[in-house]
């Protein structure tokens, strides 16, 4: 059995994943990036080939991606988030039209076809609407991140907010605790104005059905419904669309390191 | 990988000619008596200053030399100190900056105007820099008030020719007193054959570039060509450059030669370069083995490459219709639209590419629209946003992605297309 590997070097985590042959998840891990980009990237590797009990020679062929893809200095080649975002997705859910892919610093909306990418459009230099965003709100109001999405489907009368800038948000919602808002009404008017954002910026390459929601926001119940609300539309989510752009990756360097050992290089 | 180099004898030339150009701003700003004019790159009326021996100053071209040699972002700082707005265009706030640092650059010290002459005032902005320009250095100002072409035939109306003619007698009036002679007609003529005769082998180093491979990137290697378009077009020297340009490229397009050692992929490419990383940018293309073949931005000075070029025997008629017809910044969104196309099917490109600038609003309003208009007819068409001049509106990484991701899918669909040929 061959197996093959993606790392996805994330600006906050990076994930790596091993797929068999018949590109089922046999290994997975996630760790956070910190500054050392190359030693995030092997010790996530290394963790996943040794949950499995593999060994590196049981990896026929590596793929970076994500921000830090060129520090992936074991990887065998370096394709795009965009690219690996794409193919994961179509990977999971065959039926995908639109990717929605949330991270750390970035937004994209992705149009695919069969696993191409035929367009694609990306929030530009500033972190709106992003994880970054969220985590800046939770930290203002001192709820850990990972419970905020489930807040905010409690709120009752969700607050307008007034700018999704990554930087005056937390004025905007100092302001609203002092009103006496409370923080799930806060966290609803967060998670709905960074959807309508994301909403427009998708819309630029087209929304068509299905759309599967990939990046570590999706983990996040909150954005889901948000999205699903502003969209009308049903969203596919699994428990390892964080790992989507690994899993591309990773599917990449399946179909490279088959063609390598049989001689089929394209 | 290995860093891509681009030195032909054209480039070699083009650093002694500027240089050469420069150090004539150098004498002029130490007393060397020869007046100089400031005036902007779009539909630049050179030719009239050039009869006059009135020496052409392009604050522009200035502004992007500081961008390239990482000279800009104190000046650009400066002018912030002073109150000009973050927003503000780049290329002003540079020029502004390097004015109160007593326009001393690496290539040269810029001389006082003699004349303002603002012979572009579509842009609100660049109307307001020639003011200002005017209000610190207490110089007269002429601005030369081309009307737009506003009308779906792509002409101007002859009363649109008739108002800029009237202009140009005016500004002829103003020249003369400022170089202290009369314009002689027989100079003049000289000057606008010079002119003409530049811009036609220009619009033959333009359609060089439908060979494949392109013998020259015509959006990374034409920048090259552009300022002694403009700072020494209507001179002898001028025409030696594009003659040496068009033998050199006529050949390497002969010899099957091409800027690098492959061509995977034929770009259009709309909008300017970002100056402060030239470098970076190209080789983000060279890298996927990518040429363009045509580029709008190496017609912000004028468009040669579909007929026009002036006419010797009627030189202030044709120096109005290079102003009004031939001159991008005056054109309207429909031609900007059948430039491109044109280009991407005479050239026989693969896609567009579109670079914004958040200087230029002007110029890149309407380019989300550009995009949608391509992408829907089918061409596989980038938009990136950096900027000009300001290097802090440069993210390489985040760029790097979106020029990676575009020719990752361009280079599956090229496979298979030829799968499925």
């Amino acid at each position: 059995m061959a197996y093959a590997a993606g790392v996805d070097v994330g600006s906050t985590q990076t994930k790596c994943v091993v797929l068999d042959e018949e590109r089922r998840i046999v290994a997975r891990a996630l760790t956070d990036t910190g500054a050392n980009v190359t030693r995030a990237a092997q010790r996530a590797f290394d963790e996943a080939i040794a949950s499995a009990g593999m060994q590196r020679s049981d990896i026929v062929c590596v793929v970076g991606t994500g921000y830090g893809r060129f520090k992936v200095t074991f990887g065998d080649f370096q394709i795009t988030e965009i690219s690996c975002h794409a193919k994961g997705a179509c990977s999971v859910f065959p039926g995908t039209r639109t990717v929605i892919d949330m991270g750390g610093q970035d937004a994209k909306g992705i149009k695919v076809l069969d696993g191409e990418v035929l367009d694609f459009v990306m929030n530009d230099k500033c972190a709106a609407g992003t994880g970054r965003f969220l985590a800046t709100a939770a930290e203002v109001l001192a709820v850990p991140l990972d419970a905020i999405g489930a807040l905010a489907l409690q709120a009752r009368n969700p607050v307008r907010l007034s700018t999704v800038c990554t930087v005056f948000v937390e004025s905007d919602i100092m302001a609203y605790l002092a009103q006496g808002k409370k923080v799930p009404d806060i966290l609803g008017g967060i998670h709905s104005a960074i959807a309508a954002r994301t909403v427009a910026l998708v819309r630029r390459v087209g929304l068509e059905p299905e759309i599967t929601f990939t990046g570590g926001v999706s983990l996040n119940v909150g954005m889901v419904r948000a999205l699903e609300d502003k969209l009308g539309l049903h969203l596919n989510v699994c428990e390892d669309s964080h790992y989507m752009g690994a899993i591309g990756a990773a599917a990449f360097a399946l179909e490279r390191g088959l063609a390598h050992s049989t001689g089929n290089v394209a | 990988m290995a860093e891509t180099a681009y030195q032909g004898r054209l480039h070699l030339l083009q650093k002694d000619l500027m240089s050469q150009y420069y150090g004539e701003l150098t004498a002029s700003a130490e007393g060397s008596g020869v007046p100089a004019a400031y005036l902007l790159i779009g539909g630049n009326p050179v030719e009239l200053l050039r009869a006059l021996d009135i020496l052409p100053v392009y604050p522009e071209v200035n502004a992007l030399q500081l961008a390239v040699k990482k000279q800009s972002l104190a000046h650009i700082q400066a002018a912030e100190g002073m109150g000009y707005s973050t927003d503000n265009c780049a290329y002003v706030k540079a020029d502004i900056g390097l004015y109160f640092a007593g326009r001393k650059t690496p290539f040269a010290t810029i001389p006082e105007p003699s004349l303002l002459l603002c012979n572009y005032v579509g842009c609100n902005v660049y109307l307001h820099w020639f003011d200002h320009l005017a209000e610190y250095t207490k110089r007269p100002t002429f601005h030369l008030d081309i009307p737009f072409i506003r009308n779906a035939s792509g002409r101007p109306s002859s009363d649109d020719m008739a108002y800029v003619l009237r202009q140009l007698e005016q500004l002829v009036a103003v020249c003369e007193e400022i170089a202290g002679k009369r314009l002689d007609p027989q100079r003049l003529r000289r000057v606008v054959e010079l002119s003409s005769q530049t811009g036609r082998l220009w619009s033959e180093i333009k359609h060089l570039t439908k060979s494949a491979p392109a013998p020259y990137d015509a959006y990374f290697d034409s920048v090259t060509m552009m300022a002694p378009l403009y700072c020494l077009r209507g001179t002898e020297e001028g025409l030696t450059f594009f003659q040496t340009a068009r033998d050199e490229y006529a050949q390497m397009a002969a010899d099957g030669k091409g800027p690098l050692e492959r061509e995977d992929f034929r770009f259009v490419i709309e909008g300017p370069p970002p100056w402060p990383y030239l470098r970076v940018f190209r080789d983000m293309f060279a890298r996927w083995n990518a040429v363009a073949v045509a580029s709008t931005y190496s017609t912000v000075g004028g468009l040669w490459e579909f007929g026009f070029a002036h006419d010797p025997d009627h030189p202030m008629e044709s120096i109005a219709e290079h102003l009004l017809t031939w001159n991008l910044t005056n054109r309207n969104f429909l031609q900007r639209y059948d430039q491109i196309d044109r280009y991407l099917k005479e050239w026989n490109a693969d896609a567009l590419v579109i670079h914004s600038v958040k200087s230029c609003r002007l110029f890149s309003a309407g380019q989300g629209d550009m995009r949608d208009y391509f992408t829907q007819r089918g061409v596989p068409t980038l938009l990136v946003e950096s900027d000009l001049e300001d290097p802090r509106y440069f993210s390489e990484a985040q760029m790097r992605t979106r020029i990676d991701a575009f020719f990752e899918s361009l280079a599956h669909r090229k496979l298979t297309a030829a799968a499925g040929a």
